[in-house]
C-alpha cells in the first residue's frame, strides 16, 4: 500500500500551482486536489507520522487519532464541495484561497505539537483574508483588514501564552493543558477568539457576510471548527467553557431575529451551533466530547449547505438581504429544495443534525445540568426558527420581491446536492458512517428511539407553528434595513476613536514642540551666537562713542562696522589686544582672591 | 403574478403562509396527543430529566422559546442596538451585494 502524504502538503502545493494554470486545465487540477486528498485520507494509519526536527524542538506534522481524523475527514469533504461550488468562475484567487485555507485547517488538526499548531493557526488567517479579498468590493477589502487585525491580535495573544507556558516549564505537547497561570489563560483566550466567544468573537458576524460567495463556505467551516478541535484537545471538561458555551448558544439568536442580511443571520446561528460544541467540551464527559465531534461534523454539512443556497441567491440576484428578497422559489426551485434540506438538517430526524447535536443535549440532561439543558433547548428552537425557517422563508417564499433570475449554475447545484446526500446518509446511517469515526468508541448512543423522534418532530413543528402564528398576528418583527450594534463596535468605532485621540493628543504635543522649540528656541540660540558678540561689543562701545561725540550717523556706521567685522571675524588687532588685556587683568584680579 | 412592491422604507411585512396552516396545526395536535398517549400508557421514552416526561414538554417548550426569543429581540434588543444602515461606513455607495461573478 502506498504511503500517505501529509494532507496539508497536497493542498498547499495545489494552492501554489493553481495560479500558474489556465482554463479548463486549472478547473480539473483544482478539483483533483480534494479528490487526491480524499484518497490520501484513507491511506493515513492511526499513529504519529511525519516528525521534523527544528532547533531543539521535534515538530509532529501528523498525529492521526479519532479526534484529528474525523475533523480532517469533514474538512476534506467540504474542500471538495467548496471547490466544486466555485469552479465555474475559475478565478485563481478564489481557488487558491480555498485550497490554502483547507490545507491550513488540516495541518492544524493533524498537528501533534503546539508549535506546528501555531504555524497552521496563523495560516488559517491568511486563507480567510484571501476569501474576503476574493469578493473584490471596497467594503470586503475593509472587512479583510478588520479580520486581519483581530486575528493578528488573537495570534499574538496565543503566541504570548505559548511562550509563557513554555517558559514556565510547560511542554510543547498538544494535549490537555491545566488552566492555571497566565500562559495557559492566554492560550485559552487565543483559542477563544477564533472560536467566536461572546465579545471577542464579534469579528465573525462582522466580516463573514462580506466574504465572496464561495469563500464563505470555507470560512464557515475551517476557523471556528479548528478552534473547537483545539479546545477539545487542550481544555476538555473546563467548567468555564460550559457557561461560555451557553452564552454563545443563547445571545446571538436575539441578533439573528432582527438581522436583515440573511448571510449574517446564518453567521449568528453558526455561533449558536458552535456554542453547543463548546458546552460539550465544557462538560467533558465521553458522551459530550463525542457529541462535540459528531455535532462539528454534522454542523459543517448543513451550515455549508445553507451558506451555499443563500450564496447562490447572491450569485444570481446580487442580493442577500431579507428586505430585497422573497418568492425566489419560482426562479430557483432546486436551490430552494437544497436550502430546505439544509434547514431540516439542523435538527430534523433522518438528517445529520439530529444524530449529532442530540448527543450534547442528552449529555447535559444525563449529567443533571438542568439549566444548561433548558438553555440548549432554547438555543435549538431559536436556531431552527432563524436558520431553518426565517432564512428559507424570507429568501424563497414570503412576499414576492419580483426578482426573476436563472436557477443556480450546474456546478453549484451539484455541490449542494452532494452535501444534501451526505447529510441524508449520515442522518439515516449514523452507526455505519458517523459513529465509528468518533474519538471514543467505548460509549454507544442511539438517536432513533421512539420517544426522541416524536419529541423532536413535535419540537420542530411547534417552532413552525410559533413562526406562522407570529407572522399572522403581526408580532414577528418587520425586516428593516439597519445596522445592529454588536461588540465589533469596540474596534470599528473604538479603533478610530483611539486613532483620533492619539492624533489629537500626540500630534498636538508634536505641534507645540515644533512651534516652541524649532520655531523660537533654536532661532533664538542661533541668533545669540550669530549676533550676541557684536551686540555686547556695541553695548560696551556705545558710551565710548558718546564720549567721542560721534554723530548718530557715525554711531550707526560704527555699529555696522562692528557687526560686519564680527561676522567675518575681522576685528583690528588693537581692539582684540585691548579686550585680551582687560580679560587678563580680570583674571589676575580673580587669582588674588 | 403577484405585484412586487418593496415598500419605500425598505420594510417588508411578509404575508403569512395560509395553505399549509391547517396541516401544521393538525400535525402539532397529533404529536401532542401522541405524547399524551405515551404518558397515559406509561410508554418509556428513556427521559433523563423529569420535565421530559411532562406531556407536550418539547412542543410547549419550543413554542414558548420562539415567542420569547422574538419578543425580546423586537422589544428589547432592537431598540437598543438599531442604528442607520450606513452607521459604520457613511460613504459606502457601492451596491450591497455585488456578486463576484
Amino acid at each position: 500500500m502506498p504511503e500517505a502524504a501529509p494532507p496539508f502538503l497536497i493542498y498547499l502545493l495545489g494552492a501554489l500551482i493553481v495560479p500558474f494554470l489556465r482554463g479548463r486545465f486549472r478547473q480539473v487540477f483544482a478539483l483533483a486536489i480534494p479528490v487526491i486528498g480524499f484518497v490520501n485520507f484513507y491511506l493515513i494509519d492511526k499513529g504519529v507520522h511525519w516528525k521534523v526536527d527544528l532547533l531543539e524542538f521535534e515538530l509532529i506534522l501528523g498525529r492521526a487519532d479519532g479526534w484529528s481524523l474525523i475533523f480532517t475527514h469533514i474538512f476534506t469533504v467540504v474542500s471538495f464541495v467548496g471547490i466544486l461550488y466555485i469552479l465555474r468562475d475559475n478565478v485563481a484567487l478564489d481557488l487558491s484561497a480555498g485550497l490554502l485555507y483547507a490545507g491550513s485547517a488540516m495541518g492544524a488538526v493533524m498537528a501533534g505539537d503546539l508549535i506546528t499548531l501555531f504555524f497552521f493557526w496563523e495560516m488559517l488567517t491568511l486563507g480567510a483574508v484571501l476569501c474576503l479579498l476574493a469578493r473584490r468590493t471596497p467594503s470586503s477589502g475593509r472587512a479583510a483588514k478588520r479580520y486581519l487585525l483581530v486575528h493578528v491580535f488573537g495570534g499574538v495573544v496565543l503566541l504570548a501564552g505559548l511562550v509563557l507556558h513554555l517558559a514556565a516549564g510547560g511542554s510543547t505537547a498538544f494535549d490537555k493543558i491545566e488552566l492555571s497561570g497566565v500562559g495557559p489563560w492566554l492560550i485559552f483566550l487565543g483559542f477563544g477568539i477564533n472560536c467566536a466567544w461572546p465579545i471577542v468573537g464579534a469579528w465573525l458576524t462582522d466580516t463573514y457576510p462580506e466574504a465572496s460567495v464561495g469563500g464563505l463556505i470555507f470560512m464557515a467551516t475551517f476557523t471556528t471548527k479548528t478552534a473547537v478541535y483545539v479546545l477539545a484537545r487542550t481544555f476538555p471538561g473546563e467548567p468555564v467553557l460550559l457557561w461560555i458555551g451557553v452564552a454563545m448558544v443563547v445571545l446571538p439568536l436575539f441578533y439573528a431575529a432582527i438581522e436583515n442580511d440573511l448571510r449574517r443571520v446564518l453567521a449568528y446561528c453558526l455561533i449558536n451551533q458552535v456554542g453547543f460544541m463548546v458546552v460539550g467540551i465544557g462538560l467533558g464527559t465521553t458522551l459530550s466530547l463525542n457529541g462535540t465531534a459528531a455535532h462539528a461534523y454534522c454542523h459543517v454539512l448543513y451550515k455549508a449547505l445553507l451558506f451555499m443556497a443563500i450564496g447562490s441567491v447572491l450569485y444570481r440576484t446580487g442580493k442577500s438581504k431579507a428586505t430585497e428578497l422573497g418568492g425566489l422559489v419560482r426562479s430557483m426551485p432546486v436551490t430552494c429544495l437544497f436550502c430546505c434540506i439544509g434547514a431540516l438538517s439542523i435538527s430534523a430526524p433522518l438528517f445529520a443534525g439530529f444524530v449529532g447535536k442530540s448527543m450534547i443535549i442528552s449529555a447535559t440532561a444525563s449529567g443533571g445540568y438542568g439549566t444548561v439543558f433548558l438553555a440548549l433547548l432554547f438555543g435549538a428552537a431559536g436556531a431552527f426558527l432563524m436558520a431553518g425557517i426565517k432564512v428559507p422563508y424570507f429568501a424563497f417564499f414570503g412576499r414576492d420581491s419580483g426578482l426573476r433570475c436563472e436557477e443556480a449554475p450546474l456546478n453549484q447545484l451539484l455541490a449542494m446536492g452532494t452535501i444534501a446526500v451526505v447529510s441524508l446518509l449520515v442522518g439515516t446511517l449514523p452507526h455505519q458512517l458517523l459513529y465509528p469515526m468518533l474519538p471514543d468508541l467505548s460509549v454507544s448512543y442511539e438517536p432513533y428511539t421512539v420517544g426522541h423522534v416524536t419529541d423532536q418532530i413535535l419540537f420542530l413543528l411547534s417552532c413552525g407553528l410559533a413562526f406562522v402564528l407570529m407572522l399572522r398576528a403581526g408580532w414577528y418583527p418587520a425586516e428593516i434595513r439597519a445596522t445592529n450594534l454588536d461588540a465589533d463596535w469596540l474596534y470599528r468605532k473604538g479603533g478610530p476613536f483611539i486613532y483620533r485621540l492619539a492624533d489629537k493628543s500626540l500630534n498636538a504635543i508634536n505641534a507645540a514642540v515644533a512651534r516652541g522649540f524649532l520655531g523660537r528656541f533654536v532661532p533664538g540660540v542661533t541668533n545669540f551666537f550669530e549676533s550676541g558678540g557684536p551686540r555686547l561689543a556695541c553695548f560696551v562701545m556705545t558710551p565710548l562713542w558718546a564720549i567721542q561725540r560721534l554723530t548718530p550717523e557715525e554711531t550707526d556706521a560704527a555699529r555696522h562696522s562692528v557687526f560686519r567685522r564680527a561676522k567675518h571675524g575681522a576685528f583690528p588687532i588693537g581692539i582684540t589686544a585691548f579686550f585680551a588685556v582687560i580679560l587678563l587683568g580680570l583674571l589676575s584680579l580673580l587669582m588674588r582672591f | 403574478m403577484p405585484s412586487p412592491k418593496p415598500s419605500p422604507g425598505g420594510k417588508s411585512a411578509p404575508p403569512a403562509p395560509r395553505k399549509y396552516f391547517k396541516l401544521l396545526v393538525a400535525a402539532c395536535g397529533f404529536f401532542l396527543l401522541l405524547d399524551l398517549v405515551f404518558r397515559l400508557t406509561g410508554f418509556d421514552k428513556h427521559p433523563y430529566l423529569k420535565w421530559e416526561q411532562w406531556p407536550g414538554f418539547y412542543g410547549i417548550g419550543a413554542f414558548a422559546a420562539c415567542i420569547l426569543l422574538v419578543t425580546i429581540s423586537r422589544f428589547v434588543v432592537r431598540p437598543l442596538v438599531k442604528r442607520d444602515e450606513d452607521y459604520y461606513e457613511k460613504s459606502s455607495s457601492e451596491p450591497g451585494g455585488k456578486s463576484d461573478a
